[in-house]
Formats: C-alpha cells, structure tokens, sequence
C-alpha cells in the first residue's frame, strides 16, 4: 500500500495508463449495461421499434401484483433450501465427524468431492435429466429393480415433484464444496479446545455449537455468500432440465429475465425484473459481508 | 498400533466414500453411457461398456457438429484468458502500487461487477451488440466476458500485489528499473501462483458459460460448446449414448485441465469467494 507515492519525474496519471484498457472494456460492456438495464426498467419497449415509452414505475408497480413474478422470486428462495441449507448441514456434519484428524488421501476426496462444481451446468442438466427420466432413467430402472415400482415417478414432469427433483441438483452440485470447506476450516481450530470440552463433559453435538460452529464463522460467510448467490442465479439449469415447467412450478427469476426479454419481447418488464434480481443479490451479499466484518472487528 | 489407528479411521474413510460415490456414480454413469449403444444402455449406468466405442464421439463430432462448437469455444475461451488475465495483471497493479488519482471511485466501480450475474447486463447489451452489428460473432461473447473476468481478476490481482514485498522494488527501483520493468521483471515471477489460479477460474467461468452465448449467438454455426449441447439435448434427448458423448467434450476439457491443477481450482474458489 505505501509504494503508492510517485516516483521523480512521474506524471500523476501514470498509474491511469495501467488501468485504462481493462477498466475501459470493463465499463462499457458491463458497468454501462447495468445503468441501462436499470434506465429500461423505467420504459414499456418491445425492442424493435423506434419510440420507448416513459412510463415512470408503472412496470415496478406491476411486478408486485404479477403471480408470475412473485412464484419465480419465492421459487428462488426455496431453492436456498437446496443449494443452502442442506449442504451446509451436511458438510457441517462430516467436518464435526472427521473432525481435526489428518487423513491419509483427502487430497483424493477433496478433488473428487469438488467436482460437481468446475463443470458446465448444462452438463449437469443433461446428466440429471437422464438420471430423472420417467422411461430409461436409472434412477426409475433402479427402483423398478428391487420392487419399488410404486416409488417410480415422472421426477420432472410431475407438478408437484419436480421442483425438489431440480433443487435436489442444486445440492449434488454444492454439499460438496461446504465440505471441503469446512475441512480445510476446521484444520484451524487448536485441539485444546476440544480437549477441554470433553473435560468439562461436552458432548458431541455441544462441541459442534460451541466450538465447531464458531471458529467456522468465516467459512460458514464464504458458503452462504456462495450457495445463496447461486441459488438466486439458477437459470442454466432450470433452461436445461425443465424450461421452468411443468406449468410454472420451476420458473425462477433468471429464466424469466430470459423469457419476458427475449422471447416475448418485453423489454422494460423484463429489465425491470433483472433490475429487482440483482439489489436482492447484492443486498444479501452486503448484509453477509457486513455480518461477517463486524465479528471480524470484535474479535 | 497402526492396525489401532486404521479401526479407528475406517469410519470416516466409509463415511467419505459415501459422500464421494453421491457425486461420481452419476459422472461415472455418463462416461461410461459414451461408449455404448443404444441396446446396452439399457443394462443400467453402472453395467460396463462391452468396448471403446468411439461412434458416438464420432456422430455428436460431425453429424452434431460439435467440432464447431468446439472450435468456437476454444476461440472464445483462450482469447478471453490471455486477454483479462494480462488486463488484470495491469489494473492490480495499477491499484495495488501506483498513485491512482480517483480510486477510491474507481475501485468500487469495478468490483460491482464481480457481483451482477449477466441478467443484470444481458438486455441492454444484447441490444447494443445488435445496433453495432456485432450479434453473432465472437466479438459479442468475447468482450462482455473480458469485462465480467477484469472485474474479479482487478480484485484477484490487486490483493496479491498489495502483499508483494516492497524491498525487493525498491532494491529494483534504485538499480534504474522503470515501473513496467517492475512488474514484469520481479512481480510477475512472484504471482505465478496467483495468476495461474486466476487462468484456471477465468477458463473454467469462460467455457462454461451459458446465457451470454444463448442470447448473442442465432447463427448455428457460431454456437459455443454449453450452447450446443443444450440444443443438441432439444434433438436427440431419447438417444442418451449420444449425449453422454457431448456431454464429455463439453466437459473433457475442463477435467483434464482440473485434474492437473485441481489445487488451483479449489483455492481459487474457496480463497476467491472469501474476498467476495
């Protein structure tokens, strides 16, 4: 930070040349589109013609009574449920059981369990829709197998069925990362502790309030933050699985961003959507930096 | 003693192995899917292929015309890499150790971005790419990517230059070293490990990329990987050799690549996301 003076004979605006080509391409192909994403939600435009038409919040104002609207933003809060919450218990779960031990060939694990999260989310899509399908799915060949034909379903087809058959994706896809994540935290945490603990008598699920879940705090922030942004971006899969059927019972934000601009032509309702998407993103990523720089201070 | 220790370890090695076959039975099913045919399917994911059958790989290359999308793919892909990660390495630098006029704006301007997904882009921008006539070319995937991947690598970069050892530039700084000199000459060796990771996660977000490359891109021919497979799935959703043949050369790349930097992979991901 303190190398920040100039140097004799340096022009003030030195450091100016560094930054323009990447702010540059920065600023106009993104920074400048969220102002105009957030300009066109204030118009009724069908993207061909030459007049916009200002019609204030009008389009705001409408989102609030839209059934579609409201199911697409509530499935993306249920879908925290999946992408969340499940995995963060599961991984919490497996770091308090292997606790602080090093063992042989986690390397292995590790890779392994990460895996859902490097690849192509369209790739995921494909695998699953495969594994869910009604007729040649494994997982309805499986059941049929051991005599569990009553269990068979049409996972994605079915109304009621395919909005978990999807979030249940979401969290093959996440469970293993919170896991690695919180075995790499846990490496942290002195073993005292628990020593002392189980002096004074703690028992297993005490240690995990008292002293597991605590020195987690900054791994537990990096997995909300992550999971809860993906769970509220899900479109690649929803596109791919089931196009937000059947009826409305997978529709998420994203893909009605998707929907209303692109195929409907509806421009300033669909920026208007984009636009609320994104301050709900923004304000839970704000409140989980914050919660977590707070703690960072007292301590 | 160490048969002790193995007793009391085989618990959390069955436990593991549990959690790990959840994930790799279903990949596993879909490599496996590749080589067979339409008969053998049939016989459960797990059942082996009765040969290295390469036909599917061979129709999904051709007849699906894959080995465009490949080829647009890899355009795209090692375009954005070279072009954001050496565009970052300035701008981290430029924020990290040169008096910046302006940045206490400029800095939260651009780590906005790391934020938005691309809905909070995609409209305006598909719109202005169509008035430039640039839809349908690598132009349009290219450019939003370099400035979505600038935004993260800005942070990436800046972060790692801020803790470089001053003694070093200074040393160098004394000995006639230009600022440009700096940085390539001492700090570019030292970031190897931050750059490669930033290569990784910026190749791995690039490749995969999904609603961009639906939006700006009609023309078939022009269609990247993730893209053509989701149309692909539209056509041959019944014939599951087929797609688990496309699906690998979607995703072959990106396991090769993870398999021989995985540890950059999952410090970029779990170290990236805390700066978030």
């Amino acid at each position: 930070m303190n190398v920040q003076h100039r140097w004799p004979g340096e022009s003030r605006f030195h450091g100016w040349l560094y930054l323009l080509p990447g702010i540059l391409i920065y600023l106009v192909f993104i920074f400048y589109p969220i102002l105009e994403t957030i300009r066109t939600s204030f118009y009724q435009w069908d993207g061909f013609s030459k007049n916009r038409i200002f019609i204030g919040f009008e389009n705001y104002i409408n989102l609030v009574g839209d059934s579609q609207f409201l199911l697409a933003l509530f499935n993306n809060i249920k879908f925290i449920i999946f992408y969340t919450i499940i995995p963060i218990i599961i991984g919490l779960f497996l770091a308090s059981l292997l606790g602080r031990k090093k063992l042989p060939g986690m390397t292995f694990f590790r890779a392994g369990l990460f895996l859902p999260q490097i690849l192509s989310m369209v790739v995921v899509g494909v695998t699953w829709r495969w594994i869910f399908n009604p007729v040649f799915g494994p997982l309805n060949m499986g059941l049929r197998a051991i005599g569990l034909d009553a269990l068979t379903h049409s996972w994605l087809g079915d109304f009621k069925l395919a909005f978990p058959s999807v979030g249940s994706i979401g969290t093959w896809v996440e469970y293993g990362f919170c896991m690695v994540l919180f075995l790499a935290g846990m490496q942290r945490i002195s073993e005292d502790f628990y020593e002392a603990a189980q002096l004074d008598g703690a028992n297993a699920f005490q240690q995990l309030i008292y002293i597991t879940l605590p020195s987690l705090r900054p791994e537990l922030g990096v997995a909300l933050i992550t999971t809860i942004i993906a769970a509220l971006r899900v479109f690649d899969l929803v596109y791919v699985t089931t196009r937000g059927g059947p009826g409305e019972s997978t529709l998420v934000t994203g893909f009605l961003v998707y929907r209303t601009a692109f195929l409907q032509n509806n421009i300033g309702y669909a920026a208007a959507v984009a636009t609320v998407m994104t301050i709900v993103i923004f304000a839970i990523a704000l409140i989980i930096l914050r919660f977590q720089t707070s703690h960072q201070e007292e301590a | 003693m160490t048969r002790r220790l193995l007793k009391k370890l085989l618990p959390n090695y069955v436990i593991l192995t549990l959690f790990l076959l959840i994930i790799l039975i279903p990949i596993i099913g879909l490599i496996f899917s590749a080589f067979k045919t339409d008969i053998e399917v049939t016989k459960g994911p797990l059942a082996l292929p009765s040969e290295l059958r390469l036909e599917n790989f061979q129709k999904a290359w051709i007849t699906g015309r894959f080995n465009l999308f490949f080829r647009n793919s890899v355009v795209v892909t090692s375009v954005v890499v070279v072009a954001s990660v050496f565009l970052s390495t300035l701008t981290g630098y430029a924020f990290a150790q040169l008096p910046v006029p302006g940045r206490k704006v400029l800095y939260p301007v651009m780590l906005i971005g790391y934020m938005v997904p691309f809905e909070a882009v995609i409209i305006p921008l598909y719109h202005f790419m169509n008035s430039i006539n640039l839809t349908d070319t690598y132009w349009a995937l290219i450019l939003p990517q370099i400035g979505l991947s600038v935004s993260f690598g800005t942070l990436w970069m800046t972060s790692f230059f801020r803790s470089a050892p001053h003694e070093l530039m200074d040393a160098a700084a004394i000995d006639g070293c230009s600022r440009w000199q700096v940085l390539w000459k001492i700090l570019w060796p030292l970031a190897r490990p931050a750059i490669l990771t930033l290569v990784v996660l910026i190749f791995m977000w690039t490749w995969n990329e999904f609603l961009l490359a639906l939006v700006m891109i009609q023309d078939e021919t022009m269609r990247t990987l993730p893209v053509g497979l989701a149309f692909f799935q539209g056509r041959y959703s019944a014939n599951i050799p087929l797609m688990a043949a496309g699906s690998l050369i979607v995703a072959g790349p990106i396991l090769l690549v993870y398999i021989i930097f995985q540890r950059y992979f999952i410090r970029g991901m779990l170290g990236g996301a805390v700066k978030g």
